[in-house]
């Protein structure tokens, strides 16, 4: 039963990998559809929690798969989750940094680029929209997720003062009786 | 597409780096180097990617770290672990990309373990359970205010906003499954790219 759950996990993953542009943040969506909904794996909490660990830890934002394949199936999970999610998607990086040569002037790239970005971005607006409604459950805790957009729109600060602030400004809140 | 002159199929492992750059990075500088670019990769690697290969050890020029970077990010998945594939292979061959990757995505995994099982030993704790709630609410503002200081950067033109709307409106509040979404679109938006840069 064990290898079924690591098997589903490494399709999941697998499937995502080559539809990640602009990074896992512009598949948080799916992720969530699959793992909150379809599989039932966590609720809407755990996957914000966890999504909020992996933003704490340096590195890719991948990780976010990694996290989850372990909260799933432990350590074997992680293994599995991290290397579907990286796997498909360097095999193409691979082979096409092998078929390009001259990147420079190589007008496709930009035209390919104007395409995608867009897209991209809107990905990550969604991503963006589906953590608030799991993280999101109060006006104190509205707030908090307002001022984290609001320091990044307006500081080119290191994000991780904003996960700090938000922190420390939610423990105060507990123990001022704000939140429970 | 008549840009077919500018893919330019592999002969041996095709190199844009001059020679001397090249073959003077071994896999023990590659793997330092992607070690620290991960190790303080801390809310995002772009920025200290780009300080440790261009600015501390000076294996690419500006110009080459964009060229590479706008292939990375172009190819789905992460534009950094894109860029350590290509790089690595550049460099070191097949071994070079993976030593590359290996770097770094080991100390992220290490420390990533280490607050997952932080997490796991003292989650019911209600300051902890507190604080980690707080830290995800401040994680869905970063997400959205990421996306909107590029949208705000990029200018995009009516045609562009269009399809990041639709690729909102798609995926974030209709929830359809992402890969029709993006199979539909990201064809669609680069044939209109490409349609206008040659008007």
């Amino acid at each position: 039963m064990k290898n079924h759950v690591l098997w589903q996990i490494a399709l999941t993953f697998a499937s995502l990998s080559l539809v990640a542009m602009g990074g896992a943040n512009a598949v948080v969506p799916e992720i969530h559809r699959q793992i909150v909904g379809a599989h039932g794996w966590m609720n809407d909490a755990t996957f914000s929690q966890l999504f909020a660990i992996a933003q704490a830890a340096p590195g890719p934002n991948i990780l976010l798969a990694s996290l989850i394949g372990w909260r799933i199936a432990g350590m074997a999970g992680l293994a599995v989750a991290t290397l579907a999610m990286i796997v498909p998607s360097s095999v193409l990086a691979f082979t096409v940094g092998r078929l390009v040569n001259r990147l420079a002037d190589a007008p496709w790239i930009s035209v390919t680029k104007a395409g995608l970005v867009p897209i991209a971005v809107g990905l990550i607006m969604a991503g963006g929209l589906v953590m608030a409604r799991a993280a999101v459950h109060s006006l104190f805790s509205l707030a908090i997720t307002v001022g984290a957009a609001i320091f990044v729109l307006c500081s080119d600060r290191n994000p991780l003062w904003a996960l700090a602030g938000g922190t420390i400004i939610s423990l105060l809140g507990l123990w001022g009786g704000v939140v429970k | 597409m008549k840009t077919t002159n500018n893919i330019v199929p592999g002969q041996g492992v095709p190199s844009p780096l001059p020679e001397n750059v090249a073959g003077r990075i071994g896999l023990k500088q590659l793997f330092l180097g992607f070690l620290k670019i991960g190790l303080l990769g801390f809310g995002g690697l772009a920025p200290v990617a780009h300080h440790v290969i261009v600015e501390d050890r000076a294996w690419l020029t500006e110009q080459e770290y964009a060229s590479l970077l706008g292939l990375g990010q172009i190819l789905p998945g992460g534009n950094i672990i894109n860029l350590a594939v290509i790089m690595g292979d550049r460099f070191q061959g097949i071994w070079g990309s993976l030593t590359a990757l290996a770097a770094l995505m080991a100390m992220p995994l290490v420390i990533l373990m280490a607050l997952a099982l932080l997490y796991e030993r003292f989650a019911g704790l209600a300051v902890v359970r507190t604080a980690i709630g707080g830290s995800a609410a401040v994680a869905a503002g970063l997400v959205i205010g990421t996306a909107a200081k590029i949208l705000w950067k990029l200018r995009l033109s009516w045609i562009g906003l269009l399809f990041a709307a639709l690729a909102f409106a798609a995926v974030g509040l209709l929830q359809l499954s992402l890969v029709p979404v993006i199979v539909v679109l990201a064809p669609l938006s680069v044939g209109v790219a490409y349609t206008r840069r040659r008007s």
